[in-house]
C-alpha cells in the first residue's frame, strides 16, 4: 500500500500508547505495531503495562491494559516518556492515561464506548470528550470504532460478539494510516495465526484492519499524518526479543559453550514465569524443565542437578528470592555452580506484582544469613538479558559459585530488536570435572580463580560428601575457629577474583568531568538518553551502567574520582548509592523513584541539570 | 577428605567395609541409627550397583548425618529439603541409585510438602524415614509423629497436636512402594531396603527408630521382646495376616472394618491374605490404620504398585522433542520464528 504523500509531518521519534480494557486486545495491537515498525526499520523500544488481575470487571479502572511503543529514525533506548498519541478504547483507559499524553497530542478514542455506564465506572460525571479544556489541549479524533468494525463486517457470518472483538484491529489500521506504516506485515501475521484454524476470523480481522486504514485515507477525520524515516541501523540479522526470552536463550547458549546440560527449575511467579515457559519449548536442545512444588523446591532441584554435573538454574521474583535464600546459602557453602535469576517487581511482600522496581539489590548482595558473598550481575535492556544470562552462567561455572542475575519487570516484558550474535564470538566456558586418575580433594582451589573442582556422582573412585556444615580445605567437617575464619576469607576471595575477568567500563562521554550519572540494570536506556541530550546541549556530563554489582568493576573507583559530582538514579530508595558511598567514600547523590514505573528521560535530565548548574 | 584412588573394588567384590568412611560416627551410644547404618552398609554391596553410582541425600537432624558415614557420594543439604536436591540429582543422571535419609521432623514437618510431591511424582529413589517421634538434634522437642500428650520442653502440659501417620501420609500422596521396618531387626531392615531398591518408582520406608536419650523405648510397646508377638504383624505377600504366638490370631474384614479373630475358629479363606499390589488403595489404607492399642502394627511391604517414573517421563519428553524437531542448533536458537535483515 502506497501511503499518500500529502500533509506528512516528519518526526525523529514517536511514542504511541494503546490503552483499553484487558479484554480489548491492546497487547496484541501493541505487538503488531512493534513488529511492523522494526521492519521499516526503526529503532524501537516497548513497554507493556497490564493489570495484576487477569480479567478485572469490564470497563473498570482496574482492568485497564496498555502497551507503549517508541519508534524512531535515531537510536531509541527507552519506551519513551510521554505518548505523542494515545489510543483509548474506553473511558477507563482515558481516565488512567490521559494525564501522560503530551499537550497537543493525538487522542484517538472509541466514542462508542463512552456510554453513561462506562463513564460512571471510570469516575466521570460528564463526558470528557465534551470538555472544552480537553478539546483545546489535545487533538481529539473520536471514532465509533465498535460501530465501524461491525459495519465493515456486515456481510460476515460471525456473531455480533465476534465482530465486536475485531475492533482492536480497526484502531490499529487507523493508527497505521496516521503513522504511514505498512499493513502487510499484520495481514501476514493474521493469516499465519488464523487462516487455517479459523479462516472466517482471519478474513474478518483483515477486513477490519483495512477498514481502519481506509477510513483515514478516504475521510478527513484528521489532517495530521506523521512520518518516521528509516533508522540508520547497523547491518545484520535481527529479531525482536523480550527480556525473559533473551534470558532463556542466554542460558542455553552458556550451557552449550560450557558443554553442560541445562536443567531449569522454577515455580510460577510474575514476572518471571515466562522464563520457565520459554525454556519448556527448548527440550530438543537437551534442556530439562521442572515446575517444582514451591520456590524452595525449585532451587533445591537446580542445586541437585548441579551437584550431579548439569547446570542448575532457577528464576523467580522478589518474594521467591526470600524463600530461596537458605538454599542459596547452601550453594555458597558447598561452592556449587548455580544461576538464580530475580526478575524484580515492586515490593515488599506481594507488593506490585506486575510493576517494575530495582529494590532487591541489597537483598541480592546481603540477603542471606552468615558471611555469604556471591557474584551479582544485572541486565540493562531486554536484548542485553542474553549477554547478562550468558555471563551469569560463565561466572557460576568458572568460579564454582551461585550467581544472582538481576532483571526487572520492565526488561522482562519490554522488547526491542536484537542483532543476532555470531555464536563463534561468544567466549568458551571452561569448568572441567575432576580427573579420576588423581586423588580428589573436594575443596582444593585453583590458584587463579579460587574455584574448587567438582567430582560428580558416577565418577569412579571420587566418592565424597558435601554439605552445609563448615568444612576444611579437604572437605572434612570442621568446627575449628581458625579454619572457619580462613574458609570465610577464601569464599570471599573467590568472589573478589571474578573482578579480574570484568571488562573495562563503557562510558558515554569522557572519563572525567563535572558530572557522572551512574546506573545499574534497566535504567540504562533512560540514563544514556538523558546524558546524550545534555551532551548535545553542551553540558559536561558522562554516564555508565554497572553490569557487575558484586564484585564491582576494578576501574570503577578511578572513574568516580574523575568527576566532581556523581548522580545515581535508581528505582529504589538509594541502594546502589549506599554501596557506592560506603565503598568509595564519594559524596554521590541519589535520585530515587519508587512508583512501579521506569524513569522518564526528563526526570533524569532535570535532576542532572540541577547538579550541573549548582 | 582426599579420596584414595587405589583399590577400587569391582561391583561383585564390594563388601560392607567398602561403604564405611573414616569419619567418627557421632550418634549417641545406643542410638537406633547405628543399626540402620550397619544394615544399609550390608545392603549396598548386595545390590549390584557400582559404589560410585550411589548418592545419599539428607536434610537436617540426627538421621541426616547419615551421608558422612557412608562411603558413597553424599549431600547433607538443608532442613526438610532433601527430596528436592535428590530430584535434581536423579534427573541429571537416572543411572544413579539415590537414597534420601530423613526423619519425622525433617521429612514430615518442615519438609512435608517436598516429601508429598516427591511421592506423587514417583521419582525412582528410596526414602528412608527414621521415625523416633521426637526432635533429637535440638534436644527433645515433640515431633509431628509424637502421640497427643507428649511432654517435652516445649509442651510441658503435653502436646495437643494429633500425630501424623507416615504410612497414611505416603498413601495419601499415592506412593507406589510403602514399607515399614524396625531398627531392632537388622535382617528385616536389609530385606526391606533390598525390596525398596528393586522397586521401579518411589520407595517410602518408615523405620521405627529408638532415640535412646529423648524418647527411649518409644517403640517397645510394638517391638519390645514381650510385646512383638502380639503387637507386630509381619507382612508377606501371598500369606495370610496372622500374628500372635504360634500365629494364632488373624485379621479379617467385617464390611469395611478390620477385626481380630482366633485363627483356629474360622475357615482359612476368611483371613485376609496380604496383597501389596492390591488394586484398591482401600486395602493399603486399612493396613496403614492398624495400630495400637487395638491392633498389631504391620511391618514389611504394605504397598507395591507400578506407575511410570518421573525421570523416565521427563527424559522421554526430551528425547521425543529431539526426534520430532532434531537436536537444536545455534542457528535455530538465535533466529527463533522470525528475523529480518538490515543491509
Amino acid at each position: 500500500m502506497t501511503p499518500s504523500t500529502r500533509g506528512f509531518r516528519e518526526m525523529k521519534a514517536v511514542v504511541v500508547r494503546f490503552a483499553g480494557d484487558s479484554g480489548d486486545g491492546m497487547q496484541i495491537v501493541g505487538e503488531r505495531f512493534t513488529d511492523t515498525s522494526v521492519t521499516v526499520p526503526n529503532s524501537i523500544a516497548t513497554f507493556p503495562d497490564y493489570p495484576a488481575e487477569i480479567r478485572a470487571p469490564v470497563g473498570t479502572i482496574a482492568g485497564v491494559s496498555a502497551f507503549q511503543v517508541h519508534f524512531g529514525s535515531q537510536t531509541v533506548l527507552t519506551p519513551g516518556d510521554e505518548p505523542d498519541s494515545l489510543v483509548a478504547m474506553n473511558p477507563a483507559a482515558l481516565a488512567v492515561h490521559l494525564q501522560d499524553l503530551v499537550e497537543g497530542g493525538l487522542l484517538i478514542v472509541n466514542s462508542a464506548a463512552f456510554t453513561a455506564e462506562n463513564l460512571a465506572m471510570a469516575g466521570y460525571t460528564t463526558n470528557p470528550l465534551d470538555d472544552p479544556a480537553i478539546q483545546k489541549k489535545y487533538e481529539i479524533i473520536p471514532l465509533d470504532i465498535s460501530g465501524l468494525a461491525v459495519e465493515a463486517l456486515k456481510d460476515s457470518a460471525l456473531t455480533q460478539r465476534e465482530k465486536l472483538r475485531t475492533k482492536n484491529f480497526f484502531a490499529l489500521g487507523f493508527t497505521y494510516w496516521v503513522y504511514s506504516r505498512p499493513i502487510e506485515p499484520t495481514i501476514a501475521y493474521i493469516n499465519a495465526k488464523w487462516a487455517t484454524k479459523a479462516p472466517d476470523l482471519a478474513e474478518a480481522n483483515i477486513q477490519v484492519l483495512k477498514a481502519g486504514y481506509f477510513l483515514g485515507e478516504t475521510t478527513e477525520v484528521t489532517r495530521n499524518r506523521y512520518m518516521v524515516a528509516r533508522a540508520d541501523v547497523s547491518p545484520g540479522t535481527y529479531r525482536k526479543i523480550s527480556g525473559n526470552e533473551a534470558i532463556a536463550l542466554g542460558l542455553i547458549a552458556g550451557a552449550k559453550k560450557a558443554g553442560r546440560e541445562l536443567l531449569f527449575s522454577g515455580y510460577p511467579i510474575t514476572p518471571a514465569s515466562s522464563v520457565l515457559e520459554a525454556l519448556a519449548g527448548y527440550k530438543h536442545f537437551g534442556v530439562m524443565t521442572v515446575q517444582a512444588e514451591d520456590e524452595i523446591a525449585a532451587i533445591g532441584v537446580a542445586i541437585g542437578a548441579s551437584f550431579a554435573g548439569q547446570l542448575g538454574v532457577t528464576a523467580t521474583s522478589g518474594p521467591g528470592m526470600c524463600l530461596k535464600s537458605e538454599f542459596i546459602g547452601l550453594a555458597v557453602s558447598t561452592e556449587l555452580p548455580l544461576v538464580v535469576i530475580n526478575v524484580q517487581r515492586g515490593g515488599p511482600s506481594t507488593g506490585l506484582p506486575t510493576k517494575t522496581e530495582q529494590s532487591d539489590l541489597l537483598q541480592a548482595l546481603y540477603g542471606r544469613h552468615g558471611e555469604s558473598p556471591i557474584p551479582v550481575v544485572a541486565a540493562n535492556s531486554p536484548s542485553d538479558c542474553f549477554r547478562a544470562a550468558f555471563e551469569a552462567v560463565r561466572i557460576a561455572l568458572e568460579y564454582s559459585t551461585p550467581v544472582i542475575l538481576l532483571s526487572d519487570g520492565y526488561l522482562a516484558n519490554g522488547s526491542e530488536p536484537w542483532q543476532l550474535p555470531d555464536p563463534a564470538s561468544l567466549p568458551e566456558i571452561s569448568a572441567p570435572f575432576a580427573d579420576p586418575s588423581k586423588p580428589y580433594v573436594a575443596f582444593a582451589r585453583s590458584p587463579e580463580t579460587f574455584a574448587r573442582t567438582q567430582a560428580i556422582p558416577g565418577q569412579v573412585g571420587l566418592e565424597h560428601r558435601i554439605g552445609g556444615l563448615e568444612k576444611d580445605g579437604k572437605g572434612t567437617i570442621s568446627y575449628d575457629s581458625d579454619n572457619h575464619s580462613e574458609m570465610t576469607r577464601l569464599r570471599a576471595a573467590k568472589v573478589e577474583a571474578v573482578a579480574k575477568s570484568i571488562p573495562p567500563l563503557r562510558v558515554t562521554g569522557e572519563r572525567n568531568g563535572k558530572l557522572l550519572v551512574l546506573g545499574w540494570g534497566g535504567t540504562h536506556g533512560a540514563i544514556t538518553s538523558a546524558v546524550e541530550l545534555l551532551r548535545a546541549e553542551g553540558f559536561d556530563v558522562s554516564s555508565t551502567n554497572l553490569r557487575y554489582l558484586n564484585p564491582m568493576p576494578p576501574d570503577l573507583g578511578a572513574l568516580l574520582q574523575g568527576f566532581e559530582r556523581i548522580l545515581i538514579p535508581e528505582l529504589n530508595s538509594g541502594q546502589l548509592c549506599l554501596l557506592i558511598r560506603a565503598r568509595f567514600l564519594v559524596d554521590a547523590v541519589s535520585l530515587p523513584k519508587i512508583k512501579g514505573r521506569p524513569f522518564k528521560i526528563s526526570e533524569i535530565r532535570e535532576r542532572a541539570l540541577q547538579l550541573l548548574n549548582d | 577428605m582426599a579420596t584414595e584412588i587405589q583399590n577400587i573394588p569391582t561391583v561383585a567384590a564390594l563388601n560392607r567395609k567398602d561403604f564405611v568412611t573414616s569419619n567418627d560416627v557421632r550418634w549417641c551410644p545406643g542410638c537406633g541409627d547405628y543399626a540402620i547404618l550397619n544394615s544399609l552398609q550390608r545392603t549396598f554391596p548386595e545390590l549390584g550397583v557400582p559404589r560410585e553410582n550411589f548418592v545419599i541425600v539428607s536434610g537436617i537432624g540426627c538421621s541426616s548425618r547419615f551421608p558422612y558415614y557412608m562411603n558413597t557420594y553424599g549431600f547433607h543439604t538443608i532442613h526438610g529439603r532433601a527430596p528436592t536436591v535428590a530430584t535434581g540429582v536423579k534427573l541429571a543422571n537416572p543411572a544413579l541409585s539415590v537414597w534420601i535419609v530423613t526423619g519425622d521432623g525433617d521429612g514430615l514437618s518442615i519438609g512435608g510438602n517436598h516429601l508429598m510431591h516427591l511421592l506423587r511424582r514417583n521419582l525412582n529413589v528410596t526414602v528412608l524415614l527414621f521415625n523416633n517421634r521426637i526432635y533429637g538434634l535440638t534436644k527433645g522437642q515433640y515431633s509431628p509423629t509424637s502421640p497427643v500428650g507428649t511432654k517435652t520442653k516445649t509442651t510441658p502440659s503435653g502436646s495437643i497436636d494429633h500425630p501424623l501417620n507416615p504410612i497414611l501420609f505416603a498413601l495419601g500422596a499415592e506412593a507406589t512402594f510403602i514399607a515399614r521396618t524396625v531398627d531392632n531387626n537388622p535382617k528385616h531392615m536389609v530385606e526391606t531396603f533390598k525390596a525398596a531398591h528393586e522397586h521401579q518408582g518411589v520407595s517410602f520406608v518408615e523405620i521405627l527408630q529408638n532415640c535412646v536419650i529423648f524418647n527411649d523405648s518409644a517403640w517397645d510397646p510394638i517391638y519390645g521382646k514381650e510385646n512383638r508377638d502380639d503387637k507386630m504383624l509381619s507382612l508377606e505377600a501371598g500369606k495370610p495376616l496372622l500374628f500372635g504366638k504360634d500365629k494364632s490370631k488373624g485379621i479379617r474384614l467385617n464390611g469395611l472394618i478390620p477385626e481380630i479373630i482366633d485363627a483356629a475358629t474360622v475357615a482359612p479363606g476368611e483371613i485376609l491374605v496380604h496383597q501389596p499390589d492390591h488394586p484398591s488403595p482401600l486395602y493399603s489404607q486399612m493396613l496403614a490404620t492398624l495400630n495400637l492399642p487395638d491392633f498389631p502394627t504391620p511391618i514389611g511391604v504394605i504397598r507395591k504398585i507400578q506407575r511410570p517414573t518421573y525421570e523416565s517421563l521427563i527424559h522421554d519428553q526430551v528425547e521425543a522433542a529431539k526426534a520430532r524437531k532434531g537436536s537444536g542448533t545455534w542457528e535455530e536458537l538465535l533466529h527463533g520464528d522470525s528475523t529480518w535483515t538490515v543491509e
